[in-house]
């Protein structure tokens, strides 16, 4: 199944068509793509299973709990589909692999503690700036949203800086 | 008729979910080692592929105003919370520098069968959780300096949207141009072969070989 996989889209290509996917987004449901939305429904329903009370009586997590199933909401199916796409693109490109991917000089247990600390701070963070890359990067900034320019800016700033310091993890 | 629809149901988020995950996973947005590549200076796709999709969709929204297809504002525009969005902002950028991913990617990593995606997932279940834990502390942060509601660019700067536009062409040609001169100078971008060598784990430290030299097996 490891055959030659094939080659990324051009990236004006790639840019062009999730423009056109970003655009019906907005034609169909007013709004456009997102993705952290889901990480703060999936920490509502965890916690109103593993600490039911405490997750109710939370100033922040309360209202997803009291809403019913919290899991049950747009932003679910479609990073259902995103991943849906990713395997499909994945598996007929075959560029599909079941790995640990890191720099060179980063053993797989390091690379994933590197993959939690990261998560951790992206998770924290799309709660703090009430978007991501997707929902505010990309849809709030087609919208010319100042939010979405603000964003992006400070995105850009921190990754560039923070990788002066880790640098080593990747190259 | 008139747009949007405002119809988020099952099946358009599911179907424009497939079409975003095959654009993110075509585009090599399941490579950690591709995404990061971006902060290197080696590989700037993920510049390219952002600011065309921005400067396609918004062009594309304002065609659709301009026709009349499309009442003006009829779409959700973010407002500004200055320092929450940038403070947060700055994590994301953090956290992408030292995780590999951001949240949209991480799905398809983890569809392209990236085990550091899914832990990336845990961490950021897990940060979310954090955050929700100390909501009340956090909370004058988050409420901090808003902005006007849904304020946009052309509003701001008091320009017509065609002129925001053509500006935001003029910075992307400008990076895409200094980008393509920065990826041959540092050996990228980085293409699909790059990444997919080897089945599983990351590279030991003996493979003394620079990743952008490596062939697939």
């Amino acid at each position: 199944m490891h055959g030659q996989p094939r080659p990324y889209w051009n990236p004006l290509v790639a840019g062009l068509v999730l423009g056109l996917v970003l655009f019906a987004a907005f034609l169909v449901t007013g709004h456009g793509l997102g993705a952290s939305g889901l990480s703060a429904r999936l920490t509502a329903a965890l916690g109103s299973w593993i600490l039911p009370e405490a997750t109710a009586a939370n100033a922040y997590l309360g209202g997803y709990v009291k809403a019913g199933a919290p899991l049950a909401g747009w932003i679910t199916w479609e990073v259902l589909g995103v991943v849906l796409g990713g395997l499909i693109g994945s598996l007929t490109s075959r560029r599909f692999r079941p790995k640990v991917e890191g720099g060179p000089r980063l053993t797989p247990a390091r690379r994933l503690a590197y993959a939690f600390v990261g998560g951790a701070l992206v998770g924290f963070g799309a709660r703090l700036a009430r978007g991501c890359t997707s929902g505010l990067g990309l849809s709030g900034s087609a919208t010319l949203a100042v939010a979405g320019f603000v964003f992006l800016i400070a995105f850009f700033a921190a990754g560039f800086l923070t990788m002066r310091l880790v640098r080593g993890a990747w190259t | 008729m008139s747009f949007p629809f405002y119809d988020s149901g099952f099946w358009p988020a599911l179907a424009l979910g497939v079409l975003f995950g095959l654009a993110l996973e075509g585009a090599g947005f399941a490579s950690a080692r591709k995404l990061t590549a971006q902060f290197t200076l080696r590989d700037f796709s993920v510049f390219k592929v952002m600011f065309t999709a921005v400067i396609v969709a918004a062009t594309g929204l304002w065609l659709a105003e301009e026709l009349g297809l499309m009442a003006p504002r009829s779409v959700f525009i973010p407002t500004l919370y200055a320092w929450a969005i940038a403070v947060g902002g700055a994590l994301i950028g953090a956290g992408f520098a030292i995780g590999g991913y951001c949240p949209g990617t991480s799905a398809v990593g983890l569809a392209s069968g990236r085990w550091d995606a899914l832990v990336f997932i845990v961490g950021m279940i897990a940060g979310a959780a954090v955050f929700a834990w100390g909501f009340d502390a956090i909370s004058p942060l988050y409420w901090a300096a808003p902005g006007p509601k849904g304020q946009t660019l052309d509003q701001l700067l008091g320009l017509p949207v065609p002129a925001i536009l053509v500006a935001m062409i003029a910075v992307a040609a400008g990076g895409f141009w200094l980008g393509s001169r920065l990826e041959r100078r540092f050996g990228g971008p980085i293409g699909s072969s790059d990444v997919t060598c080897g089945s599983e784990g990351a590279q030991p430290p003996e493979t003394g070989t620079r990743p952008g030299s490596m062939r697939p097996t």
